[in-house]
């Protein structure tokens, strides 16, 4: 039987090696929040031809109103032609932006703009938003802890399974999120409502996987009592592994890649983020949260560091 | 009968019923008081339209009933507006959410959210007309709304009221009770406060105090008007009728009545705040272009086709005769969720639709867990019925308590969207949780029911593995 389990610490580093690049971008950069986040106003407007006014017009106009801090991005249109505009800023109401779209009118010679999106989302009601998303996630997560620990109690150690599942979720969202940041330094991509969706999604798939690969163990150690953890759980997971790779290529792989593939411009991103996302969760079942049931198990941290000072 | 062809029948009549739901031509459902008209409700990311959220100051105290009635208050007057049909619902403590879809002129709806309550105090002469009764008034503007973004008395219009008997159309109401047309003395805008003063009887009066200008008018016309009746009415309508005991000389008006504490109070928030009894805040405006959600509708819907079509012919030829059988129960769990959507009646955004692509891939792996246990099963040289018991029973729990898990932070989430007007968090997790429920039925009873009755069809399935993908 091929042995998963022996080669948990080359997981744990690859793990690492997809998480760090984009935690540092976050880092650096700030997390790429879009307003729904943390408030401001975004304006889609859509011009009869191509022949858009200049970004640095734009943002002196904006300027001249008092709007700092102002996102000046061209988009493709419906048509196919460059004739959008997607402009960034502080937040604004109606009032002004009826005054602004008629400034432009009259600045750029452009009988018609039309707007196609405009958001506006105060800074008080954004930032309620994202703690309480940040809240509603961990309270989900110590629901899932407590309702694994209540459906594994018949073994030992039970409590374990919840906050491994929910290590690997964390996983979970961490890739996602670094995934962001990457797309976020190459495809200007932002987190928006879309985004959390996606986050949401992966977390519930994330910890429906882990309960499919850990109820394996719960089975095979009723009657397999006599043989060592690491075995066990490495047999739990080859058992599991073609229904792992078969959902994983149902939800993802088909679904997604069609609505990547296929969908609108304005799914894409949504898309791409639950791919990777929803990859992740299954990966992460196997390759991480199994691993360190192992490594909790055997007490490992114990070795890490007699480890290290025989290196050294 | 056998039980298999029992539970043949009730699937078939559930998935009759599903496809008669689910039909675009369907005329709706009438049960008694039980009525859905069954179409589908696209939400605002689809179909295009304007999203409004609204806030109280955090100042302001306020009740769920107060919250309530302004979210009633707006959605009566924006439906006046006579775009598609406008919800205003109220999220957590302190914000109402107001969706309008298809609207894409944000100034009209803006302008319909400020529109202050238009106070008037109107010379009814010696009738004291009840309370609620809609009246004509010869104040001849409705209210407009200025640049302030609450809804306080001190946005007033413009216009001086006037003597000229002219009423605006749209501000006429229809049901008007007398074609008598009554002047109004004063409006809300000469009001300076309002306050409750509570007497030594324990007995409670609302105390008014205008302006000069409004001092000196009603000083005149009360000294003028004793015993006679100055009515209270709120666009339009009266909401109180106090008569006139003496002369108001210095713009202290006291409205004494049998008023409780609430009585009291609740009127003087009328007064002070015109129609809405709590001053509101727009937060957030978004809109959203309908060609823009269209062409996202119209791809996904494609998209998902494909992805629908891949995802069946894998299984069948992955697992041949249950992974057609799991086709079928897929189809019928997709039928029967879009029935439930129907009823409920689900509003369909697209995160709601990606809460139903998830439940469908929990759907799936329902019947991978147990596809995979049946080949292992038969693997072990079980005979083919044993094998199907087994690899049920054993599923079982992995499905059970991945799904609850899920169920679990759908309601999380659930509560969440609810909570704070984020209703694309919300549509998300009722369509997870509604595709979850449907799934665990499906898998648990079509698939198994379907299964058992084509394995009858053939002789010594033992003897054929690969018609099972062995």
């Amino acid at each position: 039987m091929i042995n998963i389990l022996g080669k948990r610490y080359y997981y744990f580093a690859l793990s690492l090696l997809l998480i760090i690049p984009g935690l540092i971008i976050l880092a650096v950069k700030g997390l790429p929040l879009a307003i729904d986040f943390k408030g401001g106003t975004l304006l889609e407007l859509q011009f009869p031809t191509t022949q858009l006014p200049e970004t640095s017009a734009v943002i002196a106009l904006y300027n001249d109103m008092g709007f700092k801090e102002v996102q000046v991005q061209t988009a493709l249109g419906i048509s196919g032609e460059r004739d959008i505009l997607v402009i960034r800023s502080p937040f604004m109401d109606d009032t002004t932006k009826i005054a602004l779209v008629d400034q432009m009118k009259t600045d750029f010679g452009v009988s018609e703009i039309s707007v196609n999106r405009f958001d506006s989302v105060g800074p008080v009601i954004a930032q309620q938003v994202t703690s309480r998303a940040a809240l509603a996630v961990a309270i989900a997560a110590l629901a899932v802890i407590l309702y694994i620990t209540y459906a594994f109690r018949g073994i030992p150690h039970a409590f374990r399974y919840g906050v491994c599942a929910i290590i690997a979720m964390l996983h979970d969202i961490l890739i996602v999120f670094s995934i962001t940041a990457i797309g976020s330094l190459l495809w200007d991509w932002q987190m928006d409502s879309m985004f959390l969706t996606a986050l949401l999604t992966v977390i519930g798939f994330s910890t429906q996987d882990k309960i499919v690969v850990f109820d394996r163990i719960r089975e095979n150690s009723s009657f397999l009592r006599k043989l060592p953890f690491e075995k066990l759980a490495n047999h739990s997971i080859v058992q599991t592994l073609q229904r792992s790779i078969n959902t994983q290529l149902m939800t993802v792989e088909f679904m997604l890649m069609s609505l990547a593939l296929f969908g609108g411009v304005t799914l894409r991103e949504f898309a791409v983020i639950l791919l990777v996302g929803l990859l992740s969760g299954t990966y992460s079942s196997i390759f991480i949260a199994a691993p360190l049931l192992v490594v909790w198990e055997n007490q490992e941290w114990k070795t890490w560091f007699r480890k290290q000072s025989a290196n050294a | 009968m056998n039980r298999r062809y029992v539970n043949l029948i009730i699937i078939l009549l559930l998935l009759a019923l599903s496809i008669w739901i689910d039909l675009p031509s369907n005329p709706g459902i009438k049960i008694g008081s039980f009525e859905r008209s069954l179409e589908t409700v696209l939400g605002l990311d689809l179909r295009g339209g304007m999203q409004v959220i609204l806030s109280v100051p955090s100042e302001i105290a306020v009740t769920q009933q107060n919250l309530q009635d302004a979210a009633q208050i707006l959605e009566n007057r924006s439906n006046a507006l006579g775009v598609d049909e406008v919800v205003y619902q109220t999220a957590g403590e302190r914000i109402i959410v107001g969706e309008y879809p298809g609207a894409s002129n944000a100034e009209d709806v803006i302008g319909k959210i400020k529109e202050t309550g238009q106070l008037e105090f109107v010379d009814f002469g010696d009738v004291r007309v009840p309370e609620g009764t809609v009246v004509e008034t010869d104040f001849g503007l409705s209210a407009s709304a200025g640049a302030e973004a609450t809804p306080t008395v001190e946005v007033t219009p413009t216009t001086e009221a006037t003597a000229t008997a002219e009423a605006t159309p749209e501000a006429t109401p229809t049901e008007t009770t007398s074609a008598t047309r009554y002047h109004t003395v004063l409006t809300g805008a000469n009001l300076k406060s309002v306050s409750v003063v509570r007497g030594q009887l324990n007995d409670y009066t609302v105390a008014l105090e205008f302006d000069s200008e409004g001092a000196d008018i009603l000083k005149e016309w009360t000294t003028a008007n004793v015993g006679k009746i100055l009515g209270i009415v709120l666009d339009k309508a009266v909401i109180s009728s106090p008569s006139v005991n003496n002369p108001i000389p210095d713009g202290q008006a006291e409205i004494i009545g049998s008023f409780t504490n609430e009585s009291a109070n609740a009127l003087a928030v009328q007064l002070r705040y015109g129609s809405l009894p709590i001053p509101l805040e727009i937060e957030q405006i978004r809109v959203i272009g309908p060609t823009l959600g269209q062409d996202s509708l119209d791809k996904s819907l494609l998209a998902g086709i494909i992805g629908f079509g891949i995802v069946m012919l894998f299984m069948g030829i992955y697992y041949r005769v249950p992974g057609v059988v799991a086709d079928l129960a897929i189809i019928f769990y997709a039928l029967i969720t879009f029935a439930i959507f129907k009823l409920v009646p689900v509003t369909l955004t697209l995160p709601g639709i990606a809460g139903f692509l998830l439940s469908t891939g929990s759907a799936l792996d329902a019947n991978i867990l147990i596809f995979e246990r049946l080949k292992e099963e038969l693997r072990n040289g079980r005979t083919m019925r044993q094998a199907i018991d087994l690899a049920w029973r054993r599923a079982w729990p992995s499905i059970r308590d991945s799904n609850i898990a899920a169920l679990i932070t759908a309601a999380i989430l659930f509560w969440f969207g609810s909570t704070f007007g984020a209703s694309f968090v919300k549509g998300f997790a009722l369509t997870l949780a509604l595709g979850v429920g449907v799934s665990l039925m499906t898998a648990f009873t079509v698939t198994r029911t379907l299964l058992g009755l084509v394995v009858d069809l053939f002789k010594d399935p033992e003897q054929r593995p690969g018609l099972f993908g062995l």
